[in-house]
């Protein structure tokens, strides 16, 4: 009995350890470069953008990007019943919100700004930094 | 039709034929039946006006509740946005 319980004790752990990094994901070396490097910033519709000029290699990187984040989106938009815009506009707010100190986001107004350790200039319509962790529904 | 002729009537309880009313108010239902018809008519004429005018000002009530929405939506969505940036570390 005792044997039993302390096995199926070890199967749960060892699923968690398994589940975890399944769901954190690195972000390519040369992506996380061109954020450290201000070359490319977070942007108020959920997309990333390009800082300065567009090179063809940054160029590259953040069309394959955006594509793939267009794709989480419409599919994320539909389980919800909201549409694509909404849906790329809501991540958006917490994209902005997750760039550290020393990155680029783009303001409402459209001007890039280097995030500072000051809460980031956000679109009005995002939920408030406090909110948005632990916002229900 | 007899039948609903003599609950109408206030001396139901004699019968038409023994009284020899009948054909008067034979007469007097057919008169009664044309009146009800126009009656009718009036009422679906008016009817139908009224709906026409009812219909005109909802439009910027809509508009307005579109602009609402889109706030709403964001705030519904957050919670679960934020989980998909997070799940998707690589792209975000």
């Amino acid at each position: 009995m005792r044997s039993s319980i302390r096995l199926s004790l070890a199967a749960l752990a060892l699923a968690g350890v398994v589940a975890v990094p399944a769901l954190a994901q690195q972000r390519d070396p040369a992506y996380a470069a061109a954020r450290a490097s201000g070359k490319v910033g977070e942007q108020p519709d959920g997309y990333l953008g390009i800082v300065g000029n567009a090179d063809p290699a940054t160029q590259r990187l953040v069309d394959d990007i955006n594509i793939k984040r267009r794709a989480v989106y419409a599919d994320k938009a539909q389980k919800n019943n909201a549409t694509l815009e909404a849906y790329a506009l809501s991540a958006g707010c917490t994209a902005v919100l997750r760039t550290v100190a020393g990155e680029k986001y783009r303001a409402p107004d459209g001007t890039w700004q280097t995030r500072t350790n000051a809460a980031p200039v956000r679109d009005n319509r995002c939920p408030s930094a406090a909110a948005g962790n632990d916002a229900g529904d | 039709m007899m039948h609903h002729e003599l609950t109408a009537s206030a001396r139901a309880a004699t019968s038409p034929h023994d009284t020899g009313e009948g054909a008067a108010r034979m007469e007097r239902h057919r008169n009664g039946k044309r009146r009800a018809l126009m009656a009718g008519c009036a009422i679906l004429v008016a009817g139908l006006s009224g709906c026409v005018n009812i219909a005109a000002p909802d439009k910027p009530i809509v508009i307005e509740l579109n602009i609402n929405i889109r706030q709403e939506v964001i705030y519904r969505l957050a919670a679960d946005a934020a989980n998909t940036v997070e799940e998707n570390g690589d792209i975000f």
